[in-house]
């Protein structure tokens, strides 16, 4: 089961976050605190896994973005890094040609499609295709609501 | 209305909308706590709007805000409004927040119940999809229990969409409200055969967690998973399985049999680097798995031992790949096959090292890892300069701390068995003490300690090196980084004292320990210098005395006074202590050299005595006290007329195994001085047998290639280092030549031994490589394991105090055979189970008020003939309780359940220590075989506090719940005997009354009408018990059935009894 996923710069700030396991505000600032100094602080080409707790931190850096994902000890590593992968496929797919910004700025967006990917540390869907299709449909509901609201503000 | 909203999106063209807060933090850098700040008075404005859509649009915002670490928990009912609101797009957006900063403790949660119902059923995949995912984020056991069953109705929709998400948050739902499992259960596994394969690897996924928290339950799953395996293509789900058997087979040990086909397959032919991993990953696991519970026929076995080297053979590529991923991996692989097939992985050992120069950290720990188990007396030096070479390279004191640890684990592993030359351990030793900021210094000062008392042969040398290191000692304690390391000197100053006679400059060594800086050390190192400045000081008084020179003597003392006042000023206990002591003493001394007495025997007696190690099984050789009979009665054994009078002679005849070795005095004293000689011949043979006699020292005068350690060179070769400070490279380059040397002398033997043969095909094992057991150590450990020397000169105070402890022990044991009279106001009312408990007290003469009270009885539903009971031991006392026993005395129908091997007559022991007006429970576990009968046996016959344990009939009912259906059908089959009781002058509501019998008699309502009630109960062995109660006015009338009639009997009458009694 993955245990969460953070998304930071190469300065350190947090751009997205996910936990699938309950923690406190205090725990969930402490570990992200320890993450980005462990990741920030590897060597480049060096290998994308640490230790930390009893728990297998796979990271890659995608650009000037750190993906991060935290996995429980018996997962296979090699599968995160696969995960992580396939979602920036996913985002690159959304965005076309990602970048930092638009993770900034759509932020809802990014987990909007993560949410299709990935639910309670489980993968969800391994395809693609269905993943993105899930999220055009998700999105074209959100136009129709706000075509409609347009019209109530303009008519009503 | 229209006003309202045309105003409302009049401001809303004000609002900051995400992009615009965003772009606002980025703007104001430097006082963006100061902008958020305003950002929240702004949304908090917002959020009092009526318009959902400003709403929304501030939720959105709070939700990237609490990302950047700002506290929004105080807008949570906000977020409930958004979620509710029937649009997809704020709904969305309320679902989001919800998941992001939400959590357990919520209180608004509790709110979401019905309003998530309605978004999972609504007729919107989208909505559903939405609530889905929000709520695998923050579901409550609450919500888990109310809504586990739309869930599960969800995991039959009509969409796949809907479908994989309902199947992926059972799992949640399982977690927090486990209750839901059985029920769903079968659903979960419809959808392993989903037409979708998303549901499907949903499914397989929610299964592997499962299976892996409880892997036995999901063993009839195997054959359909074996399907699924041998079918499917998508990777991701295949690892899922593979991972799913590799918890399953441990349990199953034919599955991996079965596995074995499909796995090979898969490694030879993926092409996904992952799905081979955890293929070996699984095999390894499996390998020992499958190897040792049963034997598998050659051909299987074989086969087995194949598949694993083709692992191992697939690991070795994982290394030597230039992916580092793969490298590291390969190299955690290797670790876990280290424990169980080092031979394996030593195979390997040319790639492991070369990983040792990798400049990744992390693969050079997995390297470090690995090393431990594949060292030999060969590569060991080999190895270790490695390590060393890195030591000195590493940068982070970390990595540096782990390189000392694994440097000392490695060496210092079985009893030093990969040590030949301990000249180089110690000055590898000494040089790790150079090491800057280490927090290890008291591990290296422990392996010197340990290494200078167990290789007697080393003490010249180790001395001479740690009299260098207590000269410069300035080096360690001059920066107050260094800290760590000084405990180096703790051992440095202690091996100088206790083998001063080994100093080659005692006088100088003197000064070092009694300069004014050591005074700057910690106090429990100063302490240790004092005692031992004051064993070199006897030494000194020996070698000068016999000089003839007195001056010299009286000058020793007067350094001694002159130095020593420093330290009893210290604020150290222990040193000031010693140190004023000593002073004394050495004040004294010298009054007696100035009428010229001779005291250096005297002062050296003080610390006469050679220090050996002793082995922690020791006790066991000391024998018998003369005159004690363990055999004998120490006490008149139980009257013979008793039924069960050969009980206590059992006793003594099982415990007689314990006291096989002390009454070893027995056997003749030719059979013993055999003994003793076999011993003794097998203790010369063995190399690493501790040697108490100065024999060993000889054995190693006579080893050979020791003459060719010239310490002197040491010095002359390394001028840069701190002078007198060994280099350990030296060494290699010695041993090599001592091992040359060896080999050259034993090619000389062979050669003669052929010569005498006349020919052989001697010339193959001449130029063969040099094999584990050619290499002798140059040094011999004493290795104190479970033997005590024969020689018990060597050890005398040891022994004193042994006998001393035995002694104790014999008082102790008499007394517990002394009949103490005890207070018991135990629980039993009339049925009775005797039992003692039998105690040690710290103190011999007082009576002990120790009492315990029995709470509980309860069956175990698990084991049908299984009682728990509770009790509650109090000490009432004075006296510290250090050991109790407890025992039941077994009747026909139960007996008290007792560790294996345990005699039928032994007593357990209770696993605490009771201080004084203190009370703690314990539970005791008893077999009952028969329970229809409240236990009932006559009453006790020995010793010590008795107690009764009242076993009624309703402590083996245990509270189950029974839906009113199966009632129903139960009463309807036919098979339950009828019983009645009908109580009179009840006086109080009914459902007092029914609480009454649930709590006392372990029944559940199943069912309640008015004055009417129908119960249920189940025995620990199956049997069910109905009760029908009815209330008029003070009459109440209870109507029973039960398949068992006496148990039934029983039961009521133990109901008739709590009433009567209220």
């Amino acid at each position: 089961m993955i245990r969460f996923l953070l998304l930071f710069s190469r300065q350190g700030k947090l751009r997205l976050q996910k936990w699938f396991t309950a923690i406190s505000e205090r725990e969930k600032k402490k570990i992200i605190r320890d993450m980005t100094t462990m990741v920030l602080a590897r060597q480049p080409r060096t290998c994308n896994f640490l230790h930390w707790k009893d728990l297998k931190i796979i990271y890659k850096r995608y650009a000037s973005l750190y993906f991060c994902l935290a996995i429980e000890n018996q997962e296979n590593e090699l599968i995160a890094l696969e995960v992580i992968h396939r979602y920036v496929e996913l985002l690159d797919k959304y965005f076309g040609n990602v970048c930092e910004l638009d993770i900034i700025f759509n932020f809802e967006k990014a987990y909007f499609i993560l949410d299709e990917f990935l639910i309670g540390g489980e993968i969800q869907e391994t395809s693609k295709q269905i993943v993105n299709r899930a999220i055009e449909a998700s999105d074209m509901l959100q136009e129709g609501d706000s075509s409609e609201w347009f019209e109530v503000e303009l008519f009503g | 209305m229209a006003l309202k909203i045309v105003k409302g999106s009049i401001d809303r063209m004000f609002d900051k909308n995400l992009q615009d807060l965003v772009r606002g933090i980025r703007n104001h850098k430097e006082d963006e706590a100061k902008y958020i700040s305003t950002c929240i008075d702004e949304i908090k404005q917002e959020l009092k709007q009526d318009n959902i859509a400003v709403k929304a649009n501030a939720v959105c915002k709070l939700t990237y805000l609490q990302m950047l670490g700002y506290d929004v928990s105080w807008a949570a009912f906000n977020i409930v409004e958004v979620m509710s609101s029937s649009k997809f797009t704020y709904k969305r957006i309320g679902y989001l927040a919800a998941s992001q900063c939400f959590h357990e403790s919520t209180d608004v949660i509790m709110l979401t119940t019905n309003q998530i119902r309605k978004d999972l059923s609504s007729p919107n995949q989208y909505d559903t999809g939405v609530a889905l995912t929000g709520l695998s984020c923050f579901v409550t056991p609450d919500l888990a229990r109310d809504l586990a069953n739309d869930i599960m109705t969800l995991m039959s929709h009509t969409k796949p969409y809907i479908r994989k998400k309902a199947v992926l948050i059972m799992y949640k739902v399982f977690l927090k409200y486990p209750e839901s499992l059985r029920p769903a259960f079968p659903r979960l596994k419809e959808k392993l055969e989903d037409p979708d394969p998303g549901v499907q690897s949903a499914a397989v996924n929610v299964i592997c967690e499962l299976a892996r928290r409880n892997p036995k339950n999901y063993l009839s799953l195997a054959p359909l998973f074996f399907k699924l395996m041998t079918s499917s293509t998508n990777n991701w789900v295949l690892i899922k399985i593979i991972k799913l058997f590799g918890a399953l087979t441990p349990l199953e040990p034919r599955l991996g049999k079965k596995l074995i086909e499909p796995l090979t397959n898969l490694i030879h032919s993926t092409s996904a680097m992952s799905l081979l991993y955890e293929c070996v990953n699984t095999v390894i696991a499996g390998h020992d798995v499958n190897g040792s519970p049963f034997l598998p026929p050659f051909s299987l076995a074989l086969f087995l031992f194949l598949r694993f080297q083709l692992c191992v053979q697939k690991l070795r590529i994982l290394i030597e790949d230039s992916d580092q991923n793969l490298k590291y991996l390969g190299l955690l692989a290797m670790s876990k096959i280290l424990k169980t097939h080092p031979k394996s992985v030593q195979s390997h050992k040319d790639l492991i090292l070369q990983c040792l120069d990798d400049k990744d950290e992390s693969i050079r720990l997995r390297a470090l890892d690995l090393l431990y188990g594949m060292v030999s007396k060969k590569n060991l030096m080999e190895i270790v300069k490695k390590l060393m070479l890195h030591v000195d390279k590493a940068e982070g004191t970390t990595y540096r701390d782990e390189l000392l640890t694994k440097i000392i684990d490695i060496c210092s592993q079985s009893n030093y068995q990969y040590i030949t030359n301990f000249e180089w351990y110690i000055s590898i030793l000494v040089e790790l003490t150079r090491l800057e900021g280490t927090r290890h210094g008291h591990l290296i000062a422990s392996q010197m300690l340990d290494v200078a008392i167990r290789v007697k042969a080393i003490r010249v040398f180790a001395v001479a090196q740690m009299a260098t290191l207590l000269d410069n000692a300035h080096l360690m304690t001059g920066n107050v980084q260094r800290k760590g390391i000084c405990e180096v000197l703790y051992a440095a100053a202690w091996i100088c004292g206790e083998f001063s006679e080994h100093l080659e400059n005692p006088m100088q060594t003197l000064e070092a320990m009694l300069r004014p800086k050591v005074a700057t050390l910690p106090g429990h190192i100063q302490a240790v210098y004092v005692q031992n400045a004051a064993k070199l000081f006897a030494t000194l008084l020996k070698n000068q005395e016999g000089n003839t020179d007195r001056t010299a003597a009286q000058e020793t003392s007067q350094l001694m006074i002159d130095r020593l006042p420093l330290f009893v000023q210290s604020a150290n206990l222990e040193v000031q202590e010693r140190a004023s002591c000593i002073l004394q003493l050495v004040k004294y001394i010298q009054k007696l050299q100035q009428k010229d007495v001779e005291v250096a025997e005297e002062v050296i007696a003080l610390f006469a005595g050679e220090l050996n190690p002793v082995a922690p099984k020791a006790q066991k050789k000391v024998p018998v006290p003369e005159g004690l009979d363990l055999d004998a009665w120490i006490n008149e054994p139980p009257s013979e007329s008793e039924s069960e009078d050969e009980q206590p002679k059992a006793i003594f005849a099982k415990e007689e195994p314990k006291h096989s070795r002390a009454r070893h005095t027995e056997v003749d004293e030719k059979e013993l001085a055999k003994r003793r000689e076999a011993r003794k011949q097998e203790q010369a043979n063995n190399p690493f047998y501790i040697k108490a006699s100065p024999s060993s020292q000889k054995v190693y005068q006579e080893a050979p290639g020791v003459e060719h350690i010239p310490v002197v060179q040491i010095d002359l070769s390394v001028p840069l280092k701190v002078p007198g400070l060994p280099m350990s490279d030296q060494y290699v380059k010695l041993e090599e030549e001592r091992r040359q040397k060896e080999r050259v002398e034993k090619k000389k033997k062979e050669k003669k031994k052929r010569k005498e043969k006349r020919g052989g095909r001697g010339k193959k094992h001449d130029s063969g490589p040099e094999s584990e057991e050619d290499i002798t150590p140059a040094h011999m450990v004493d290795i104190v394991t479970e033997e005590m020397p024969e020689d018990k000169k060597s050890s005398k105070h040891k022994k004193k105090k042994q006998k001393r402890e035995k002694e104790e022990k014999e008082k102790k044991k008499k007394k517990k055979h002394h009949h103490h009279h005890h207070h018991s106001d135990g629980g039993g009312e009339e049925s009775v189970q005797n039992g003692t408990v039998e105690e040690e007290e710290p103190l011999p003469v007082s009576v002990c008020h120790q009492s315990f009270t029995e709470i509980d009885i309860q069956g175990n539903l698990q084991d049908g003939s299984q009682v728990v009971v509770s009790v509650i031991f109090e000490n009432k006392c004075d006296n510290f309780l250090k050991t109790m026993e407890f025992n039941v005395l077994d009747s026909l129908n139960s007996k008290l359940q007792r560790p294996e091997g345990s005699g039928p007559h032994d007593g357990l022991s209770v696993p605490f220590q009771l201080p004084p007006e203190t009370r703690s429970s314990g539970t005791l576990r008893l077999s009952v075989f028969v329970i229809v009968f409240p236990q009932n046996e006559d009453s006790s016959t020995h010793e010590k506090l008795d107690f009764k344990l009242h076993f009624t009939c309703s402590s083996y009912l245990i509270t189950t719940p029974c839906y009113s259906d199966a009632f129903a059908k139960l009463l309807e089959s036919g098979d339950l005997k009828c019983s009645s009781v009908r109580l009179e002058g009840v006086n109080m509501p009914f459902h007092h009354l029914l609480a009454r019998i649930c709590f006392h008699h372990h029944f559940s309502v199943v069912e309640r009408i008015d004055s009417c009630a129908s119960m249920y109960s189940r025995s620990i062995q199956g049997h069910h018990v109905c009760l029908l109660v009815k209330t008029s006015g003070q009459t109440v009338s209870i109507d029973a059935k039960c398949d068992e009639p006496t148990l039934l009997g029983n039961v009521l009458d133990e109901i008739k009894q709590t009433f009567s009694q209220c």
